[in-house]
């Protein structure tokens, strides 16, 4: 048995278990709310990572999702839960056409046509108060009084997720999406359509985070624009947990996602109250040193780099 | 029916003309050299035949299809394969890695596209290197890899953007070689380049270009006497010596 697999076997097995063995809401919560990060995060790595279009703009999709699966309730009258699969294909519906206008731009000029459609389509959920109850935002029932359901639809997500995005990678798409990364306008020469397959990588990045979307109105029951569509915290968030955890990499996203939550839940709660009440605010900072801290040291995140951490630890303990 | 037909293209950037008025063609099977000094519009030409530049008026014909203005992804798969002047690795990929990308083109499945890749790699003496990253590469292997994924894509036309450049005497000769080997296997080939061992001694007929314009064409001795190509390279006082 290769030793990656086996802590692969652990890991997931631990998974599978946790909410049977830890009771708490409270840690029940943050790994659910990390498991919609791992989704979250992965999607944003094949476009970014992988395919080499780095977006600052995920908390379109994200927002989109949870929108579609808020609007079933207070429009339709449906359950939220069909905004699950119906939140990942508003997502990609809106992709099609981010993806029309902002491919004809590259590198920074990409990023910042993403950012700005996040913004507005903040705006428009904040404005159209027909559709979305505008700053009120939307508030439903929780279908479930449990966490354990949440917990483990939201692990399928993450599972399946991850899975795809592995499958992608080791297939035809995935050499093309690296190749696109690598220099666009050789892979045109080598007879790959880059139009085409930018856009599929971003379908795929949309759909699982529009899901992601969908799953954050089932579970917290209350959305409005400020939170679903932040770039502070969906899109720079998604960018920080692909950035530390590992870009590029299958498990960096999952890691970093963990990492992050972790981190800013560190911070919100001053160090669980040991740390006095002002440390709550600094979490934008720290997310800022952070971020620094990786790209001088740690370029290609804890699972990019792992290698280079562990001679790091190697050289502390010798050093002793 | 010539592999490719060039006809009077242009190419404007703005103001300037880049490319004025060329005409020429390709034979099945034959070694065609674009010669000029820096500047000329050589690779101007070539970014225009395979649309990475739109151009500006004219025709272009691959085996007897219009492909002026087709998509570059497109007039690849026709069987237009090129490198570039300035070589593009695709870096973080190995070499394997690099050609098997290139592969898909015409495989349709990975078992079929790395066995194609093994074999092109062979083909360009680039076995021991296959499982190092393309950045590692020195020059002479990152331009044997620009050669080997154009060649992954089975082309019917190679379009060689100064593939002897940056090499020693001795890389020289390897591609020189490997040049003839990919004529043997039925390709016909455009090259552009600067050192006239390579170009003089591998084309079947030159074409000479200076500030955009066609100077002379023909067979590589009449090409090399004429006064006009010498008075390009070397200045006036040469040619009328």
């Amino acid at each position: 048995m290769k030793p990656k697999n086996v802590i692969l076997g652990i890991v997931c097995a631990v998974f599978a278990v946790f909410p049977l063995i830890v009771h708490s809401d409270y840690y029940q919560h943050l790994v659910i709310i990390a498991l919609m990060w791992v989704v979250i995060g992965s999607s944003w790595n094949l476009l970014a990572g992988y395919t080499g279009q780095v977006s600052f703009g995920h908390a379109m999709f994200f927002g989109t999702g949870a929108y579609t699966a808020g609007i079933f309730v207070t429009k339709l009258e449906l359950s939220a839960w069909w905004g699950m699969m119906f939140g990942g294909i508003t997502a990609m519906l809106l992709a099609l056409v981010v993806g029309w206008i902002c491919f004809r731009l590259r590198g920074p000029y990409f990023a910042l046509a993403t950012l700005a459609g996040g913004e507005i389509l903040r705006l428009i959920a904040t404005n159209w108060e027909n559709l979305t109850d505008g700053m009120v935002g939307i508030l439903i029932i929780q279908t479930f009084r449990s966490k354990l359901p949440y917990y483990y639809i939201a692990l399928a997500l993450a599972a399946s997720c991850i899975f795809v995005i592995y499958v992608i990678m080791k297939s035809k798409w995935g050499y093309y999406f690296l190749s696109i990364r690598e220099d666009q306008d050789a892979a045109e020469s080598m007879g790959i359509n880059t139009v085409f397959y930018k856009n599929v990588s971003l379908l795929v990045s949309a759909f699982f985070t529009g899901m992601a979307g969908a799953f954050y109105m089932n579970y917290m029951a209350f959305i409005d624009p400020e939170v679903v569509f932040s770039l502070h915290f969906i899109s720079i968030m998604a960018i920080l947990v692909g950035i530390v955890g590992g870009v590029a990499t299958i498990m960096g996203p999952a890691v970093g996602a963990f990492v992050m939550v972790g981190v800013q839940e560190l911070f919100r709660s001053s160090f669980f109250d040991l740390a006095p009440k002002y440390v709550s605010k600094a979490h934008a900072l720290v997310f800022g040193l952070l971020v620094i801290f990786v790209i001088m040291f740690l370029a290609n995140g804890i699972v990019g780099d792992w290698a280079k951490i562990k001679r790091a630890v190697f050289r502390l303990k010798t050093e002793n | 029916m010539p592999v490719l037909e060039i006809k009077n293209l242009v190419k404007d950037f703005g103001g300037l003309r880049a490319v004025n008025d060329v005409s020429f063609h390709i034979d099945e099977g034959e070694i065609l050299g674009l010669i000029g000094p820096n500047g000329s519009g050589k690779t101007t030409i070539f970014n225009c035949i395979n649309n990475y530049f739109p151009i500006s008026s004219g025709n272009i014909f691959f085996r007897g299809v219009n492909i002026t203005g087709m998509k570059t992804h497109k007039i690849c798969r026709l069987g237009i394969g090129r490198t570039f002047q300035v070589v593009k690795p695709l870096a973080r990929l190995t070499v394997l890695d690099n050609v098997t990308a290139s592969a898909f083109s015409r495989a349709n499945s990975i078992k079929e596209a790395k066995k194609e890749a093994e074999e092109i790699v062979a083909f360009c003496s680039l076995t021991r290197e296959r499982d190092k990253l393309a950045k590692s590469l020195p020059i002479g292997g990152r331009k044997r890899l620009e050669i080997a994924r154009a060649l992954a894509t089975r082309p019917k036309l190679l379009l060689l953007d100064e593939t002897a450049a940056g090499l020693n005497p001795s890389e020289v000769d390897q591609a020189i070689a490997l040049i003839e080997k990919i004529r043997e296997n039925g390709i016909s080939i455009l090259i552009v380049e600067h050192i006239m061992k390579v170009i003089m001694s591998i084309s079947d007929r030159i074409h000479a270009i200076n500030f955009g314009q066609t100077i002379a064409e023909g067979t590589p001795e009449k090409v090399a006497n004429n006064p006009a190509v010498i008075e390009a390279y070397l200045g006036e006082e040469y040619a009328q010596g």
